[in-house]
């Protein structure tokens, strides 16, 4: 090999492969430029867990504000900017990395049974692009942030009022920007999942045995792929039109705003799906393993996040219906929005099957996922009301759409990251928490999350228009209801954060398995070692990762009754368990 | 499923070292540790690299979406503003870009036989031809500067500087030259990035990292500036003939 001319390799410091990737290597630095797909997803969660406290915070004082008739805590300016700030932090700092980018990186690799991503350094590169936004994120806000609402219509964005503009004098630039580059993160990760799927399964992983959360990545990664490169370009010509007057959004410069609303939505509509897919990927995992057994119509629900993925693209003009597109386009996108409803409802319905005779425990990550199966179908079905034409045309822009988006955002993709973080929690740090606090914490969140936006329905169907800061005196009793639901609400994910901090300080050792859950992630010790298997025992697949009637039993079980509650003994399953060396 | 049943490393190369080298270290030094073997390494490089161009496809295609809706709106302000770019200039920058891609073609060819010498020059012309592309773009847009045929509110064009005996341009006109700066400039940006990624593997060429068996960085940076070259190919008619 004449190509070798530099550094041979040193072995004194490497780390050790045996050892979990916690504890592989220490300090600081060895977490800043690593390049284990794990340590790096874990810097995801804890910045996607940050973004999503402060977008908590925006939306409880927009929801404070919203008490009372009239001025209640702040004026109206004030107001604009924290609903526009709850958007811009909700969507583009939480919710689009918060399962791909978050929990995809650590759990992806090892259910491929590689040792990494594809790309490692692309994969830092891409955490340090998103922080890179963030800090352009901050630096609006610090500037007084943005009150063009999360969607940044033009013209109101794009007229800049130290140019001789009218349009909005907030600090919408850096925001922009903040979007733009953020989302050459998400690119990223996208090309990334993509070559890991294809290249790096391991031996014996077919396409029909990986798991369905790598299904909804990959149907994720295409969307990530193709569509966010479209917000880029629009967010580019927004960013130039306000500073140099393109001319190109802006009808007193000779553009079409409408020309925005369309280059927005073809990437923000397949966006939602970048939210939601992922989080029925989670679900799926979800109830196989509490229902322990094969999930139904497994390709089915493959394909469904594929076909979510296609449809995706085809449908953005719902969001244009009363913003003067000709009829014949806007009777098109509505049949097309209503097919979106087959993939959504062949994932309902399987899940449904799956649950029917199975052996269900009703830990907590499966709480989260009946919830999502309980709220996502009412946040689906409620879209179905704003795809047809007629009616959208009453409840566009009322608290119905926020209502809906929330019961698909919040009652979906949030569940299934909040299911999902229990679920792999003792994945990704070894430790247990605690079940009865995670209960209490689920408890909250759902009746405080139903209680929030049940009331918006009702608020948005008689007229209650979005995003108003002062409203007539027949809806102030369902603001208010809303409003103590946020409390409600924020005090559930109150509790949970500090039933998580608990666990990491002071949390039980997990077993290796405490679902008894057959997918291959749970195989291999937890926390898993640096290289996600130990050495000489890298994974070769000779049964699916849903085949529970294939598992044996020291697979599934790891000598613990109960693993969230360590010590109780009310299952005679344990009692059965065999000795050490018993052949089956 | 047996995680016990340790799998061999799938060797298909000849330089696999013995497994006690630890995890890190199970084959040449170009292969990195998550790679069983060189080929699988070869084809997600170059599978990402086709992903990432679809994603630069997608990002070039709102300000293809922009043209044809603004040009559908307003065509005879397009034709007048044609007028005032420079055609000879555009024909020899899509001339070098041209022959640009053919050389960096012959690179990768050059590098997959082994011949280091011969790869380093190909990278080098193709670079000189990336600067030459720019050089020219540099006075075109210098013309553009002195005639006031800017973006939107920049527009302000004097007559003096303009090409003589065309037709008279339209008060809008500056919107023609908003989406003709944004093409060309988004354009220009992936001709730098080029040239730094060109110049990324001239340097690694250099060194001996490549070979017959590894030239990876090679061809995906073919492959990247393949697309620069492609995306000018559209934008020249565009912008220039029609």
């Amino acid at each position: 090999m004449a190509a070798i001319t530099t550094t041979p390799a040193s072995h004194h410091d490497e780390p050790d492969p045996t050892v979990s990737y916690l504890k592989s290597t220490k300090g600081l630095m060895s977490w800043l430029i690593t390049l284990d797909h794990k340590r790096i997803g874990v810097m995801y969660l804890i910045a996607v867990t940050l973004s999503f406290a402060l977008g908590g915070i925006f939306a409880l004082l927009v929801r404070a504000e919203l008490f009372t008739k009239g001025k209640t805590l702040m004026d109206a300016d004030t107001y604009n900017r924290m609903f526009s700030l709850h958007g811009v932090v909700m969507v583009f700092l939480f919710i689009i990395p918060s399962i791909p980018a978050a929990m995809g990186n650590i759990i992806l690799p090892i259910q491929l049974g590689t040792k990494d991503v594809a790309f490692p350094k692309l994969n830092l590169l891409s955490l340090y692009i998103y922080a890179f936004g963030a800090c352009f994120g901050v630096y609006s806000m610090i500037n007084g942030g943005v009150d063009t609402g999360w969607t940044f219509y033009t013209p109101y964005s794009s007229s800049d009022p130290a140019h001789g503009g009218v349009g909005s004098p907030s600090a919408v630039i850096p925001m922009t920007l903040a979007a733009f580059i953020m989302g050459f993160s998400s690119i990223l990760t996208g090309v990334n999942f993509i070559a890991t799927i294809h290249k790096m399964r391991a031996p014996g992983m077919s396409w029909r045995r990986i798991t369905l959360f790598t299904w909804s990545l990959y149907a994720t990664s295409i969307i990530q792929v193709l569509a966010t490169p479209v917000l880029a370009i629009t967010l580019m010509l927004l960013t130039m039109e306000r500073f140099l007057g393109l001319g190109i959004f802006d009808p007193r410069l000779g553009g079409d705003p409408v020309l925005f609303q369309h280059f927005f939505w073809f990437y923000s509509h397949p966006a939602v799906y970048i939210m939601i897919v992922p989080a029925m990927g989670v679900v799926s995992e979800l109830i196989s393993t509490f229902s322990r057994r094969e999930v139904v119509g497994y390709m089915a629900i493959a394909m469904s996040s594929l076909g979510l993925a296609l449809l995706g693209f085809l449908v953005w003009g719902h969001h244009l219906f009363v913003a003067g597109m000709s009829e014949y386009a806007t009777m098109v996108f509505s049949a097309l929005t209503f097919l979106v409803a087959i993939p959504s409802g062949v994932k309902v319905f399987n899940w449904v099957a799956t649950l029917y005779k199975g052996s269900i425990s009703l830990q907590t990550p499966m709480l989260w996922a009946l919830s999502f199966l309980f709220l996502f179908t009412i946040g689906g079905l409620t879209g179905l009301f704003l795809g047809m034409l007629a009616v959208d045309v009453h409840l566009h822009d009322t608290y119905f759409v926020v209502a809906h988006f929330h019961y698909v955002m919040v009652g979906g993709t949030v569940m299934g990251f909040v299911g999902g973080l229990h679920y792999w929690w003792p994945k990704f740090t070894g430790k247990l928490y605690d079940e009865s606090w995670a209960r209490v914490g689920w408890f909250f969140v759902f009746i405080g999350f139903n209680v929030t936006f049940l009331a918006q329905f009702v608020l948005g169907s008689r007229g209650m228009p979005r995003r108003y800061y002062d409203y007539l005196p027949q809806f102030e009793q369902l603001h208010q209801v809303s409003t103590i639901g946020s409390w409600i609400l924020g005090f559930g994910f109150l509790v949970l954060g500090i039933m998580f901090i608990r666990s990491l300080l002071g949390g039980k050792p997990s077993p290796r398995n405490p679902w008894g859950s057959a997918a291959l992630e749970w195989m291999t010790p937890t926390p898993p070692p640096l290289y996600n298997f130990l050495p000489g025992k890298e994974p070769m697949l000779t049964r699916g990762q849903y085949d529970y009637h294939l598992a044996t039993e020291d697979e599934l079980y790891d000598g613990y009754d109960d693993p969230m509650f360590p010590g109780r003994e009310h299952d005679s399953r344990n009692k059965a368990k065999p000795s050490e060396g018993e052949a089956h | 499923m047996s995680t016990e049943a340790a799998t061999e490393h799938a060797a298909g190369d000849d330089h696999a070292h013995d497994a006690a080298h630890g995890a890190g270290h199970h084959g040449p030094k170009w292969l990195a540790h998550h790679y069983d073997t060189p080929i699988q390494q070869f084809d997600a490089a170059k599978l990402g690299m086709w992903v990432f161009l679809a994603q630069e496809l997608l990002f070039f295609s709102g300000l293809f979406v922009a043209y044809g809706v603004y040009r559908n709106w307003y065509p005879e302000m397009f034709k007048a503003a044609a007028h005032q770019l420079n055609k000879e200039m555009g024909a020899t920058n899509t001339v070098v870009l041209l022959f640009s891609s053919l050389t960096i073609a012959l690179a990768v060819r050059s590098a997959q036989v082994g011949n280091r010498k011969l790869t380093g020059r190909l990278i080098l012309t193709t670079i000189a031809c990336a600067f030459g592309f720019l050089f020219i773009k540099f006075f075109e847009y210098k013309h553009k500067f002195e005639g006031g045929l800017l973006p939107g509110r920049f527009f302000h064009p004097h007559a003096e500087h303009l090409v003589q005996g065309a037709p008279p341009l339209p008060a809008n006109t500056g919107s023609f030259f908003s989406i003709y700066f944004m093409m060309t400039g988004v354009h220009g940006i992936h001709v730098l990035v080029g040239i730094g990624v060109l110049i990324w593997i001239w340097i690694r060429n250099n060194r001996g990292d490549f070979s017959k068996e590894y030239f990876t960085p090679v061809d995906i940076v073919a492959l990247y500036w393949h697309l620069v070259d492609l995306v000018w190919i559209y934008l020249f008619p565009l912008l220039y003939l029609i």
